[in-house]
């Protein structure tokens, strides 16, 4: 077990599939036309000297160092701008190229401090290798004239330093800045000897636009850009390929250690989602695992004002099973249930539903999703006949045109949105709707084509209005609708959609969008050569979140956007395997697949394989779990991972529904806001102290890995398992590799997963099957997963949801780049420097009438509730919208949003909610009594036998 | 205002799904409403919105209403 060290072609790979052969150092190569004769050497195993040249960034021919000679031309030319020609002769090691190489080392290191020894890059220094490579003995120079030795170093960001006394100015961490990360907060300042890196107009890291992705110090040869953890602890000595647990991106890492601690993770280049990008969180924001606040034994309460107790996992086993046993006894087998996590593995998923329907005999069992992407579920089933987005992240490199809709993706899927931002930067043309001026509206280089503001709650409203404007125009492309949709179903659904009421000029009163924005739009993202649709939770969280998700299949089909690279209905994933957590089959009407649990068929492949009759009538959902729990007929609930207290809506209604059970089992790294309502914790463990997979938002399936020992002694499938064990169910798996194996035999999207496939290919995107041995890119190609694509009337209903006098604004709520959801991870990071607490982002008319400045404590209240935070003056957000993100458990924003919900899958209604803001004077009522409660119950008593 | 108990909060999820399927032909509105109740209502859901549907279904709209009277004919809670 050793480091894993990926090789640095200098320069990007090329495309082109015409092939050039050419000599260097007198053997041949044959290389794709365009690659340069810097990567055409390393492809052959010859390294040229280079400082500036890293495959991640495009040529720059700056350091001088890769310098050739190639017969027939004049001079020395740099081997990373010189593209590769027919016949071409390269020598790169002779004695005129190791003079001049010599002589530009000289330069560089009599401006370097010579401290290789006590340098944090020492043994993994790229100025250090080339000085070795190119042979310096001597510099000739001396190291007494002008240097920048005494620079001060920038210790501002809590996770890297800049030591300019180290900068060669090769210029790859302004160019990581610009062209991989694409937030352009890093520059060159001044000019000749006085070049310095600088992040802004004389402000620090910390201060300036810098988003701390790590591109950065991923870029840099030299210990100038340098991750704290390894100034600390030193260079690492082993690593494992792994898949970061915060968002659905899932990127790959490099999680380097030594010993059983983490020094670092490092983006990977061959992950497949990500290409050797990160963001803030993945890169660094791992410190939670070892946290002070993680809880590593069992606890057990008879009731939840008591003190926790300690006890052995026998225990706790035995008191849960005992207790769900004699709940099932006394109010029958429905009467218990349990949720399953997307922050958990598609293995751990698998097992607790398999533990509910197998073990509990019920198909009461849900999963956080509920809350986000089960409109998803629904609307692309219906319409498209799979409950998946269509496309890979790659297809967005020949996207032409983007519609991003109730997504900020450069906040919560920051790499992917770097990927779009390129394309953006490229020429692809773009389309906000969102009702904030989010950053892809207006940034460095990226500016939005047309932003609809619409007013929250009108998607549907809006969308509609877009296939209005393509069929009236004649924009459909009625080719691909006859070939591959059911034409009387368009013919339906166009004569609807032609209809006044949803015209742009009728859809302009209700959303506030001006009509010639709409028709703007439609046509731009109808007549592009391919148009990517792009969405997150500002399309499913509303009372029509499903009927949004049907409108924009519906759009995608009406203009043959889909089958193709570049095309395509993408929805950007919240957590990291929200999308393996559904097709585990965590919703109560679903097995694995997404087949429902009536099917006969399907219900014999699992009951052969499980052994056991299984129900055929859906369970209960989440929020139907809580008002049984009120109702008395719902009293016990098992569950992996998950926050429900602080992160779904009506938070007085979720604690009511926890307080009226008898046994509430929680597992979690920490003692979370649910647990303070439980009986039972049994602790879980972090993505580094097991193994399994998790499914990113593109289907793709990859591997965790473990790397160090479970801090609380079990993976969280062994405790799975062993409840169902307590349970009296027949469990044995020995590793997750078993499992699936299992949920390959038994679910045909999975037929040809394995643990050796994921070995081989690295990842691989379901379906993966006979049909499809690597795997599926891009869906629906040709035909749809159902056959004819379906054309579904979606109406728009407006909210119920609605301004008055009493609630005049509408508060909509969203996450923040530097935090995770309910913050469980990243508030236990260095993170929180940049996001301390929730604030409510007002518009400075609106807080101007309510006498609100800048900073000021302000009451949040709406019919559900109220609560207090400071406020934020922007004009990110209209004149009468509000927005806040629901972080940190203080806040509880959650208090504030209503019991709406969509009308297919009761996802909540979180975007729209009919608020006032007031001054205040610091936290309300409800939040003190709350975080007392809190405190309380989260006391640990003494051991038990004392 | 949100339903706060559970004949209210089921009876306003039954005339969402209503609104949802209102511009289809009435039969075929009708069977799909009753096709969705079958599919994402748990039971108990079910036998206590019958139940309310027994004891006159105030509220509720007019295309739930007859799919769930469909729905309780070939059920048997």
């Amino acid at each position: 077990m050793g480091l894993i060290q990926e090789i640095d072609y200098g320069t990007k790979a090329s495309n082109a599939t015409k092939l050039v052969t050419l000599l260097i150092d007198g053997e041949t190569i044959t290389v794709p036309e365009g690659t340069s004769v810097m990567r055409a050497a390393t492809e052959l195993g010859t390294q040229i000297p280079k400082l500036c040249a890293t495959d991640m960034l495009d040529s720059f021919g700056s350091c001088r160092l890769c310098l050739v000679e190639i017969e027939g031309r004049a001079g020395t030319p740099a081997s990373c701008t010189t593209p590769v020609a027919e016949g071409m002769v390269v020598h790169t090691q002779n004695a005129k190229l190791a003079k001049l190489r010599r002589g530009v080392m000289e330069l560089y290191i009599s401006d370097h401090p010579l401290d290789c020894l006590t340098c944090s890059a020492n043994s993994n220094c790229e100025l250090q290798d080339m000085a070795g490579a190119v042979g310096l003995r001597e510099v000739r120079y001396g190291y007494d004239g002008a240097n920048h030795l005494d620079a001060v170093k920038d210790v501002s960001n809590p996770y890297f330093q800049f030591d300019p006394a180290k900068c060669i100015v090769c210029s790859r961490c302004v160019r990581a800045c610009e062209e991989v990360q694409g937030t352009f907060a890093l520059t060159i300042d001044g000019s000749g000897f006085a070049s310095k890196v600088s992040p802004g107009i004389d402000e620090d890291f910390f201060s300036s636009e810098c988003v701390s992705c790590g591109a950065c110090v991923q870029a840099c040869p030299t210990a100038t850009l340098m991750e704290k953890s390894v100034i600390e602890m030193g260079q690492p000595e082993h690593s494992a390929v792994t898949t970061c647990a915060y968002c659905g991106v899932g990127c790959t890492f490099k999680v380097e250690m030594r010993g059983e601690e983490v020094v670092r993770m490092v983006p990977y280049k061959n992950g497949k989602a990500n290409h050797g990008h990160s963001c803030v969180k993945g890169r660094f924001a791992w410190g939670y695992a070892t946290h002070r606040d993680r809880i590593t034994k069992p606890m057990i309460r008879a009731k939840i004002t008591d003190p926790w107790r300690e006890v052995s996992w026998e225990e706790a086993i035995a008191y849960t099973a005992s207790e769900f046993k004699r709940i099932q006894a006394q109010h029958g087998k429905d009467s218990i249930g349990g949720i399953t996590s997307s922050r958990c593995t598609n293995e751990e998923t698998y097992l607790v539903q398999k533990l509910v329907r197998a073990g509990f005999g019920n198909n009461n069992v849900d999963t956080c999703a509920r809350v986000c992407h089960s409109p998803t579920g629904y609307g692309l089933s219906k319409t498209f006949g799979t409950s998946a987005g269509t496309q890979d992240f790659d297809s967005v490199d020949e996207a032409d045109s983007i519609l991003v809709i109730g997504a900020n993706p450069t906040d919560g899927h920051p790499v992917f949105a770097s990927r779009m931002k390129r394309r953006l930067r490229e020429g692809a043309k773009l389309i906000v709707i969102d009702p904030r001026r989010t950053d892809l509206v207006h940034s460095p280089h990226v500016n939005a084509d047309y932003h609809l503001a619409l007013k929250p709650g009108t998607n549907v409203a809006i969308v509609n209005a877009l296939s209005h404007v393509i069929i009236s125009e004649g924009l459909a492309d009625e080719d691909f609708i006859r070939d591959q949709c059911d034409w009387n179903e368009y013919t339906e659904w166009a004569e609807f959609i032609l209809r006044p009421h949803n015209s742009p000029e009728a859809v302009e009163k209700l959303s506030g969008v001006p009509a010639q924005t709409i028709r703007g739009a439609a046509r731009l993202y109808a007549t592009a050569r391919n148009g990517a649709i792009y969405y997150g939770l500002g399309v499913t969280e509303h009372s029509q979140g499903t009927s949004t998700v049907l409108a924009i299949a519906n759009l995608a089909m009406l203009t043959g956007n889909i089958g193709r690279k570049g095309v395509g209905v993408n929805p950007l994933r919240g957590q990291n395997n929200v999308q393996g957590s559904c097709d585990m089959g965590s919703f109560p009407h679903e097995f694995p697949g997404y087949r429902h649990v009536s099917n006969e068929t399907v219900r014999e492949i699992y009951e052969q394989d499980w052994g056991v009759s299984l129900s055929a009538e859906p369970g209960l959902r989440i929020p139907n779990m809580l008002d049984a729990a009120m109702d008395g007929s719902f009293l016990g609930l098992y569950i992996q991972g998950e926050d429900i207290a602080q992160s779904d809506p009506d938070t007085q209604h979720i604690v009511g529904g926890l307080s009226a059970m008898e046994c509430v089992v929680v597992q979690d790294l920490f003692l979370n806001e649910t647990a303070n309502y439980a009986h039972v914790f049994l602790p879980g463990c972090s993505f580094l102290e097991k193994d399994g997979t998790f499914t990113n938002a593109e289907r793709r399936i990859q591997r965790i890995r473990k790397v160090m020992s479970p801090k609380n002694g079990y993976g969280d499938w062994e405790i799975t398992q062993m409840l169902a064990q307590a349970m009296g169910m027949n469990m044995h798996y020995n590793h997750p590799s078993e499992i699936m194996d299992e949920i390959a035999r038994t679910t045909h999207s999975f037929g040809g997963v394995s643990y050796d496939l994921l070995e081989r290919m690295g990842s691989v995107q379901w379906p993966c099957n006979e049909l499809a041995p690597e795997g599926t890119p891009i869906m629906h190609i040709g035909a749809f997963v159902r056959g004819q694509g379906q054309f579904v009337i979606a109406d728009y209903v407006p909210t119920d949801e609605k301004t008055g006098p009493r609630f005049p604004l509408l508060l909509t709520t969203g996450r923040i780049l530097s935090q995770y959801n309910v913050g469980a991870q990243t508030r236990r990071t260095e993170n929180a420097q940049w996001h301390a607490e929730d604030l409510l982002e007002i518009h400075p008319h609106d807080a101007e009438v309510r006498g609100v400045k800048d900073g000021d404590w302000v009451k949040l209240a709406s019919r559900a509730g109220e609560t207090s935070l400071r406020a934020k003056l922007t004009d990110r957000v209209a004149p009468g919208v509000v927005y806040t993100t629901f972080h940190h458990p203080i806040t509880q924003a959650n208090v504030i949003t209503t019991e709406y919900s969509d009308w297919a899958t009761n996802c909540p209604e979180y975007k729209v909610t009919a608020v006032q803001v007031s001054l205040s004077n610091g936290p309300s009522e409800w939040q003190t009594s709350y975080m007392a409660h809190s405190a309380e119950s989260r006391r640990i008593g003494a051991i038990a036998a004392e | 205002m949100s339903p706060k108990n559970t004949p209210d909060k089921l009876v306003y999820m039954a005339n969402q799904i209503g609104k949802a399927f209102a511009l289809k032909p009435r039969a075929q509105a009708v069977a799909d409403i009753t096709d969705h109740f079958k599919k994402f209502w748990e039971k108990r859901m079910l036998v206590q919105i019958f139940a309310y549907l027994e004891a006159g279904g105030q509220g509720l709209d007019e295309l739930p209403k007859q799919s769930l009277q469909n729905l309780q004919k070939i059920t048997q809670y």
